[in-house]
């Protein structure tokens, strides 16, 4: 309905005009949520588990690894998305063999999502109580047995909500990685909605944001509340 | 089973060394259930924590089961501490476990086979009567449940010795009835070794055999309950007592007695058979004294009865310590009162 409403709007384009723009965006937008958080998590979660293990008092206190994470940490999520993107440029030359395109925007998108993944885990791991930790400590559980025994399963619920915070947070980014030529939803809206007064691919690709976002959250909110006893 | 020699604990804080324990040093026996007393700062929590090194000593030794802890690498201490099981005051269960998976995870952790552990699961959950509740989450327990699943989860791996941090505090006073018959029966049917950390001298009084009071991170006495309950050496200790086993005269009464003349007031303790001796009755039979009693009462320390009877002797200077003689003579303990004039 809302593409008829679209089209009335303005007159100009058909329904199968914007198909034609919102599918291959949509398709973008997801292949770049998803690789990029998968990627950010396979990063974060162990910078996470470092955070939290290698705090003071926890069961492999390290300050200088703590302190020198967080300061990276702190630095990759002060730089603004949209200066990293252009930044990393030859680094994802690099690694990708381009700097253009869908693919090659998933390397700054990981970059800037990894440290806050860290931070995310980091905050749902803290919530496990300490005297459950040492409950296992005391029946001579190793460093590795609490992270996988203790630590992850006792947060994870928190730890899925996480899940459901980042990939949205993704989403909000993916929006800029046009200007890598990364395509996706954000871009449309901005070349066809804004550039060219397309009010109804404006509409359209907010509508489609808007319920991707309310799917993830709904799946993160549901499977949390499965998960807590 | 226990030996903790010249233990000592200091914190560092802002305002410089605390000292948590100093030069602690106690023997506990095998087989005992041995109660460490003391108020909230007196150090007892961070002493049970030293035992199985979860807080580690400053110096000092402890030696379980003639390993000493405190020379161990960090591998073998894991080993070692699957023969020192332990509950707590807030139980610390895995709240994303069942009940089952609980205690099997100990079990896990020491690396045995899914078939054993399902075996050892099912004699645990019957030990501690939770058969029924198996498959249900910690969130779904009572405080006393949970506590019982604490219990069976720390047996799991057959240890010596139980630790206990507090652990009827957060319950009520029927459920620390059964949670301390329970710890009991363990004790007696596996002759297992518990050390027990309370503020509670009625903890101690229903099931300890024996008992340390610490006080301002020194051990200030110890001993079998029954010595510590009759003759506390410290004030303390004395005050401990005086919570399970109040005889303080009121001050009124106390004023009152104090303008008799040829009179005194005497606090006798009795324990085990001859709290069932007629003794008023042979007292007045055999010595010139009038008897008028003031407070009794009749408990139990374990299983043992444990009497104080409290007595205003009329009489002749004499014939006041001729009853008191009397007294002493029946293996009673003999106490007298000081009033203030």
């Amino acid at each position: 309905m809302s593409f008829d409403i679209g089209s009335l709007l303005h007159g100009s384009g058909s329904v199968g005009d914007l198909l034609q723009l919102i599918i291959p965006a949509t398709g973008e937008t997801l292949y770049m949520v998803f690789a990029s958080t998968v990627l950010a998590y396979l990063i974060g979660l162990p910078l996470g588990i470092i955070l939290v293990v290698s705090s003071p008092g926890h069961i492999l206190p390290n300050p200088w690894v703590e302190r020198t994470l967080g300061t990276i940490i702190n630095i990759f999520r002060s730089a603004p998305f949209i200066i990293l993107l252009v930044a990393l440029i030859p680094f994802t030359r690099s690694i990708i063999g381009t700097s253009v395109g869908t693919t090659a925007a998933i390397v700054p998108l990981v970059i800037s999502a990894a440290p806050f993944v860290a931070r995310v885990v980091e905050t749902s791991l803290k919530e496990v109580p300490y005297g459950v930790i040492e409950a296992a400590l005391s029946m001579g559980a190793s460093p590795k047995q609490i992270i996988q025994k203790v630590l992850l399963p006792e947060a994870k619920a928190s730890l899925i909500l996480g899940v459901a915070i980042t990939t949205i947070s993704v989403i909000g980014y993916t929006a800029m990685a046009g200007t890598v030529g990364g395509g996706g939803l954000g871009d449309l809206a901005i070349q066809y909605g804004y550039n060219r007064f397309r009010t109804d691919v404006m509409i359209v690709t907010v509508i489609i944001l808007v319920v991707i976002v309310q799917i993830i959250q709904s799946l993160g909110t549901t499977l949390a509340r499965k998960l807590t006893h | 089973m226990i030996q903790i020699k010249q233990l000592v604990k200091k914190y560092s804080s802002p305002q410089g060394q605390v000292m948590a324990l100093d030069d602690v040093s106690l023997n506990i026996l095998p087989g005992t259930i041995y109660g460490i007393i003391g108020l909230s700062g007196a150090g007892k929590s961070t002493l049970v924590r030293c035992l199985n090194l979860l807080e580690k000593p400053s110096s000092g030794q402890i030696i379980v089961a003639g390993q000493e802890l405190t020379a161990l690498s960090s591998k073998e201490l894991r080993k070692a501490r699957q023969n020192i099981g332990m509950i707590f005051q807030h139980f610390y269960l895995l709240q994303s476990r069942t009940v089952s998976e609980n205690i099997a995870f100990p079990l896990e952790i020491a690396g045995v086979p899914k078939t054993e552990i399902s075996m050892r699961v099912k004699e645990l959950l019957n030990l501690v009567g939770l058969e029924e509740k198996a498959t249900a989450y910690p969130g779904q327990l009572s405080g006393g449940q949970k506590q019982r699943v604490g219990i069976a989860r720390a047996l799991a791996t057959k240890p010596q010795v139980l630790l206990c941090d507090e652990a009827t505090s957060a319950l009520d006073p029927q459920t620390t009835l059964s949670i301390l018959n329970l710890l009991r029966d363990i004790n007696q049917k596996l002759g297992l070794t518990i050390v027990m950390i309370t503020h509670e001298m009625k903890v101690v009084k229903e099931i300890c055999t024996h008992v340390a009071v610490i006080h301002a991170a020194h051990i200030v006495e110890n001993g079998p309950v029954e010595s510590v309950f009759i003759k506390p050496q410290s004030d303390i200790a004395r005050q401990f007592v005086s919570t399970v086993f109040p005889n303080d005269l009121p001050a009124d009464l106390l004023k009152e007695l104090a303008t008799h003349r040829d009179s005194e007031i005497v606090r006798i303790q009795f324990l085990g058979t001859r709290a069932s001796d007629p003794i008023i009755t042979d007292l007045l039979r055999t010595c010139e004294v009038r008897a008028n009693i003031l407070y009794g009462s009749i408990d139990h320390l374990r299983s043992t009865l444990f009497g104080t009877l409290t007595l205003e002797l009329q009489g002749s200077p004499e014939q006041l310590k001729e009853a008191q003689h009397y007294l002493t003579s029946r293996d009673l303990k003999v106490e007298v009162i000081k009033r203030e004039l």
